[in-house]
């Protein structure tokens, strides 16, 4: 990927994404197949509430006592012949990545499909310094040779379909290594094998690996990765040298913790009982997978966000994606919209409190919800995401006491915000005010007839394509004074 | 039993009809209501928009209002919604943000003792009066739409459709996708307009598919934003109250 997120806000850019019609039909199929998937893998078991409870629990706890068990995990890693880096924020990660591929000579790294390294831009920092890095996940591999971006999580080229992919791998494969094969079709099993043989080159020929990790265990310092493809096992196994980047928040206490998550994960994501690979390590071993390993902590947040008393259980997320899936904004917006390499639900809670409120994109993300709460429901960690959003808004109206980058902070109200905080005052009078508001009602009932059918300025954006309903001749306050003689 | 009729501020102002037909129908079964005219909104449009602190004088009004009464019955789902979870939920904020004890105390009773007694209509047919029959006629083609808070945080479940089931004459027609977001969403109607248009438009296709007169809901606010769809698009189908086929005798469609 050497492209970045528009910083549109999401209104402006959903409005624009929901009216393409192939996206619309690529992620309506794609979400509605893996939604129903899902529920049924999820109705298999009949302590699934138990396990979301516990999975919710392990990760609460865990956070709370996060700066004695990464301390643990340190030691456990650097035991067992790995180094660990500390890094601040996505500069200091990627500063230290391409540091430690160029100690070891080498311009080409392999990748396994890593949230954090997106998150953090690493690809394009280690182009900058003359580093290629490969994409070995099937639909990063899409994404990276259309130089475009993922919007999704777990399914980066979701809002790809199957001709548009073959183009992709036609037109793109040879500037990358061994071209697609000429008479490439669009069938499922064509298209993966020419990814498999495209990039067979670069796990047999890259030395240096670079990984992020669904899972760090603290008690023995054991990274692991679970996936579908193998490539993932191919690049922590092949090259002499593996770099993990991992956000702090993946830290587990014990091995007994995988119990509960290796049940929720594979469950809520790709809707399978089981994941095909899980891959899990400790340091390095002598004479099998790579001799010298390091592990980049990676915070860009997390911390501040973990002061956050209602925001911080946003941490807990495993990545699943279950809450994009039924998402019906997501469903129409599509991922790119969000801004960010986390779309969706979780991604307008997140990006806001990773990245603070720093600029309108962050600012709209937490409306960009019904608050349906769908996402809520599936979360195999209890995320409560309509409450961390309407959380969020309060602190883009009302402004309100944050932490950025360590320190307690008073931010001022969002600019954008003024006249509608006037507005929500005046309302919140009024609806306080009962006397006056009847007179308000009964103001609209009589003038009912001169409403008119399409509304100027905000009014617009719901007559644009939504009728008003008629104002009653009576509010019903008046009807009850008639009929019931005003009783209280 | 002292009941309450909190009819919403979106009700009192635009759908009267539906008051009306709570009143009729709980007369009907031997109710007593009252409605106290010291109501006002429950806040949800301003604690929903990211104003939590605008909203906590109208909790403590909601509060004072409804003092008296053994129980709060509600014909919509996001305010019932409203008061039993994010009542409680602004008190702890308040709590949480060291406020003076005498406010973070009187925040905490309002809401400890308003989301205890407020029931959305259907819950208070059929879990306090323990009725699913309530003598209705409305010989119709209806289809039902679950808004999401009725289903998600409320919890209705079945409670509507075994209420419809009962209705005499009724054929409830199955909503495809029912489950799935109508798109209002309060002010996101507005502030993400395409969206919510995009998702109201998938609803109404899906009502208008099941060939229903009418389609209902335990939320006007969400069948304004469906009904203003169907009526821009000069579709026959008509948005009704849950609570104005339960009212009904004569069958007529509002």
């Amino acid at each position: 990927m050497s492209g970045t997120y528009p910083g549109t806000p999401f209104p402006q850019a959903a409005a624009v994404s929901t009216g393409d019609r192939t996206l619309r039909a690529n992620l309506r199929h794609a979400t509605h197949t893996i939604r129903a998937k899902r529920a049924r893998a999820v109705a298999e078991l009949e302590d699934w509430d138990r396990l979301r409870a516990a999975g919710a629990a392990i990760k609460d706890r865990t956070l709370r006592h996060l700066d004695h068990y990464l301390v643990q995990l340190e030691e456990n890693v650097t035991r067992a012949g790995g180094t660990v880096h500390w890094a601040a924020d996505a500069a200091e990660a990627n500063r230290i990545v391409t540091e430690l591929v160029q100690a070891t000579g080498e311009t080409e790294v392999v990748k396994v499909k890593s949230m954090a390294t997106q998150e953090t831009g690493l690809n394009a920092a280690l182009a900058q310094a003359g580093i290629r890095a490969y994409e070995t996940d099937l639909a990063e591999l899409i994404v990276q040779l259309a130089d475009d971006l993922p919007s999704h999580i777990l399914v980066p080229a979701i809002h790809r379909s199957r001709a548009e992919i073959r183009d992709i791998f036609r037109d793109r494969m040879a500037d990358w290594g061994r071209p697609a094969p000429d008479d490439l079709t669009d069938r499922p099993a064509d298209l993966a094998e020419a990814a498999r043989v495209h990039l067979r080159d670069k796990f047999l020929g890259c030395t240096v690996g670079v990984s992020g990790a669904n899972f760090m265990i603290a008690e023995t310092g054991t990274l692991v990765v679970v996936e579908s493809e193998g490539n993932g096992r191919m690049c922590l196994t092949l090259p002499d040298t593996l770099i993990s980047v991992v956000g702090i928040e993946k830290t587990v206490p014990a091995w007994k913790d995988l119990e509960v998550y290796l049940q929720l994960l594979p469950r809520s994501s790709t809707a399978e009982r089981m994941n095909p690979y899980t891959s899990m390590w400790t340091g390095t071993t002598d004479e099998d997978g790579p001799r010298s390993f390091h592990l980049v902590l990676l915070d860009n947040g997390r911390t501040d966000t973990l002061a956050d008393h209602v925001g911080r259980q946003a941490l807990r997320c495993i990545r699943c994606s279950a809450c994009l899936n039924v998402c019906p904004v997501y469903e129409r917006a599509g991922g790119h919209a969000y801004g960010s390499p986390y779309p969706g639900p979780i991604g307008a809670i997140l990006t806001p409190q990773l990245r603070g409120l720093a600029s309108p994109l962050e600012e709209s993300l937490p409306f960009a919800s019904s608050l349906c709460g769908a996402c809520y429901d599936v979360c195999p960690v209890a995320i409560d995401i309509p409450e961390v959003l309407v959380h969020l808004r309060e602190r883009v109206a009302e402004g309100g006491e944050t932490t950025v980058r360590g320190t307690r902070t008073v931010i001022k109200p969002a600019r954008k915000h003024t006249a509608e905080r006037i507005a929500m005052r005046a309302t919140g009078w009024a609806l306080n005010h009962p006397a006056a508001l009847l007179k308000a009602q009964r103001l609209a009932a009589r003038s009912r007839r001169f409403h008119p059918r399409r509304l100027p300025g905000p009014g617009r954006a719901w007559t644009d394509t939504r009728d008003l309903p008629a104002v009653p001749a009576e509010p019903f306050r008046d009807w009850w004074t008639r009929t019931h003689g005003g009783t209280a | 039993m002292r009941v309450g009729l909190f009819v919403t501020c979106v009700n009192d102002t635009l759908y009267p009809r539906t008051g009306r037909a709570v009143v009729t129908l709980l007369e009907r079964l031997g109710v007593h209501v009252d409605f106290p005219m010291d109501q006002s909104c429950c806040g949800q449009p301003l604690y929903n928009t990211g104003y939590r602190h605008h909203t906590e004088p109208l909790l403590l009004r909601h509060a004072a209002a409804f003092r008296d009464h053994d129980y709060i019955v509600t014909p919509s789902g996001s305010c019932a919604a409203m008061v039993r979870d994010n009542y409680p939920r602004i008190a702890r904020r308040a709590a949480f943000e060291g406020r003076g004890s005498r406010e973070v105390t009187a925040l905490a009773e309002a809401a400890a003792c308003t989301a205890s007694k407020t029931y959305e209509l259907t819950e208070f047919l059929v879990d306090v009066l323990g009725v699913t029959d309530v003598g209705a006629r409305f010989p119709h083609p209806v289809t039902y739409h679950p808004t999401c808070h009725g289903l998600r945080v409320l919890g209705l479940r079945d409670r509507p459709r075994r209420l419809l089931e009962h209705v005499a004459g009724l054929d409830l027609r199955e909503l495809g996708g029912a489950e799935e977001c109508c798109g209002f969403g309060g002010t996101f109607a507005v502030k993400n307009a395409a969206v919510s248009a995009a998702m109201g438009a998938d609803k109404a296709r899906a009502v208008t598919a099941t060939g229903a007169h009418a389609v209902c809901a335990v939320d006007n606010s969400c069948l304004m934003h469906i009904g203003g769809i169907l009526s821009r698009d000069n579709s026959p189908v008509r948005p009704v109250h849950i609570a104005e086929i339960l009212a009904s005798t004569d069958g007529n469609l509002p």
